[in-house]
């Protein structure tokens, strides 16, 4: 466990996780706590991805247990989505290593596919498919077994019932993203990544779909791990917070503790603080406390 | 936690006609997309169909070997418009932004390739069958007289079409929209070589032996030789799918490497230019 005001960039130590809420294995575990500790949702490991134009992601590490919420936050060209490519088996890691429910998410990555999702506005829906359609698609794909009746349930709990057969192309970017968030959910998966899941919706929808992530958590014990610039929703729905910045993990703990770490009244101010560099000041400011 | 499901090793029927569906809802809710299915056969049939009416007045030689243009237009359309339903299938997810979702479901590449050719099966039957009875109504040319030999004919032009298809689609995937052209191109290089509409001594001699690395030059020699001669050569098409195998089996081995490659370089993000 990391103690508050020690500061971390890039990878942990080995065996060591941040913040209270990640409990990892350690090599000093005694074999029968070990035993108990239940395995980590996603576990990334000493992460390192280089492109021709640079290092997108530096050596990073973390672990998040199964039903926790985490935001992975950071500017542009922080590396989140990178982050969050790699996790999904997107995009291969030029080194160190990332397993989801224990698959390692390079070689064994579908295993374990059909038991996670993902949102993100780097993708779309096909266009021209029905809203019914692409749900149906989609549910096929992903092994759905009661399909027609998730697909029923979702549009209730989303609110997409009168959209269901319409073109996808026709609905406005709020409509859309509801109907991606529908599509994330459609295999109820034990790992779902979000990102920027309430772009483009309004206040009163954003707010909706907050709660109904909340419950989803809360019902499947689903890990969720968020990439998103909306630092009131990240107030309100994480419990622990990754800040990355230049490919590395600058800071990572409970909202709380970050807010009392800078001394400041919102992550807004935190997330500044960090983008602009003045992580030092906290330090100073803390050490001096 | 449990060990993989059973459903998300196994290579699964379900995933693959989940995407036959995907492109089937696509295809009927555009009636120009399928009229363009028909559209270009028809036009070339017709072209060579008259083309060839007039030749047979005025050659004894093509008055003997009835149907030959048409023959070799319609296998042609075979290889070539096999390829577009398998390339354009592909395309439209990346013309969708959809790989991404594609890429991270459960959805594997060896179930993808199965599904696109499925595809290429279905566009090629709805743009060629009218064209087929189009052309026994205006020039008497019953292509499905061949009998057998047009099934061997057809699965060698198939087999042909879904190698270019695969490789194109590796090579769309690892570099993006910019490849995009080559899915509409690749194939006319291999118009000239595969001799669809002369035989293969035509050629200089270095050329033939190009010509004769090509499955479809066999399907294209044989052609002749059962309309000019009334010979079934099943040397030929054997040969043919000898190379057949031998293409296919490259094509699938580049598609994989490819998508790794594009995994590496992270160009499955960015599927657009």
């Amino acid at each position: 466990m990391r103690e508050p005001g020690i500061r971390h960039t890039g990878s942990l130590p080995e065996g060591l996780a941040p913040g209270r809420h990640c409990r990892q294995m350690s090599r000093d575990t005694p074999p029968r706590e070990a035993e108990q500790m239940p395995e980590p949702a996603i576990a990334v490991d000493k992460l390192v991805k280089v492109y021709r134009t640079g290092t997108a992601v530096d050596g990073i590490s973390f672990s998040l247990p199964q039903g926790s919420i985490t935001a992975l936050l950071g500017g542009n060209g922080a590396g989140k989505t990178t982050t969050i490519a790699m996790i999904m088996g997107l995009v291969m890691p030029t080194s160190g290593r990332v397993t989801v429910l224990g698959a390692d998410m390079t070689r064994d990555r579908h295993h374990v596919l059909h038991r996670m999702n993902f949102e993100s506005p780097y993708v779309d829906m096909p266009m021209r498919l029905t809203v019914r359609q692409n749900l149906k698609v989609f549910g096929e794909l992903y092994g759905v077994s009661d399909l027609a009746v998730r697909i029923r349930e979702l549009a209730a709990q989303l609110d997409l019932v009168d959209l269901l057969d319409r073109p996808t192309g026709k609905l406005s970017a709020g409509q859309k993203t509801r109907v991606s968030l529908a599509k994330s959910l459609l295999n109820r998966p034990e790992v779902l990544l979000l990102d920027e899941p309430t772009a483009s919706l309004d206040p009163d929808t954003a707010d909706w779909v907050r709660t109904h992530l909340e419950n989803y958590r809360k019902e499947r014990q689903a890990a969720i791990l968020l990439a998103s610039h909306n630092m009131r929703e990240v107030e309100r729905l994480c419990e622990r917070v990754i800040m990355m910045k230049r490919g590395v993990i600058v800071d990572d703990d409970s909202p709380e503790r970050l807010l009392a770490r800078y001394s400041r009244e919102t992550l807004e101010d935190v997330f500044l603080d960090i983008a602009r560099g003045r992580r030092d000041a906290a330090d100073l400011r803390e050490a001096a406390q | 936690m449990t060990g993989p499901a059973p459903q998300a090793i196994a290579f699964s029927p379900r995933r693959i006609a989940a995407m036959v569906l995907r492109y089937w809802y696509l295809l009927r809710s555009s009636w120009p997309r399928l009229l363009e299915l028909i559209y270009w056969p028809a036009v070339q049939m017709l072209m060579w169909g008259f083309l060839q009416l007039y030749v047979d007045q005025n050659a004894s030689f093509f008055a003997r070997a009835g149907g030959i243009f048409i023959g070799a237009v319609l296998l042609w359309d075979i290889l070539f418009r096999g390829q577009l339903g398998f390339s354009i299938s592909f395309l439209e997810e990346m013309w969708a932004r959809n790989m991404g979702n594609l890429m991270m479901s459960p959805l594997r590449p060896g179930e993808f390739v199965i599904a696109l050719m499925i595809m290429s099966l279905i566009r090629l039957a709805i743009g060629m069958v009218p064209v087929t009875i189009l052309a026994m109504v205006f020039f008497g040319f019953n292509l499905y007289g061949l009998g057998l030999a047009l099934v061997a004919f057809f699965a060698n032009l198939i087999f042909t079409s879904w190698a270019v298809g695969i490789l194109v689609s590796g090579l769309v995937l690892r570099n993006g929209m910019g490849a995009e052209s080559l899915a509409w191109t690749f194939m006319f290089l291999l118009l000239p070589l595969t001799c669809v509409y002369y035989p293969v001594s035509v050629l200089p001699v270095w050329l033939q032996y190009v010509a004769w690395a090509l499955p479809p030059t066999y399907v294209f020699e044989g052609m002749r030789a059962l309309l000019i001669e009334q010979v079934f050569r099943s040397d030929l098409m054997l040969a043919a799918l000898g190379l057949n195998v031998v293409y296919f089996a490259a094509a699938t081995v580049a598609f994989l490497k490819l998508l790794d490659s594009a995994r590496r370089q992270g160009s499955l993000l960015q599927t657009g230019e």
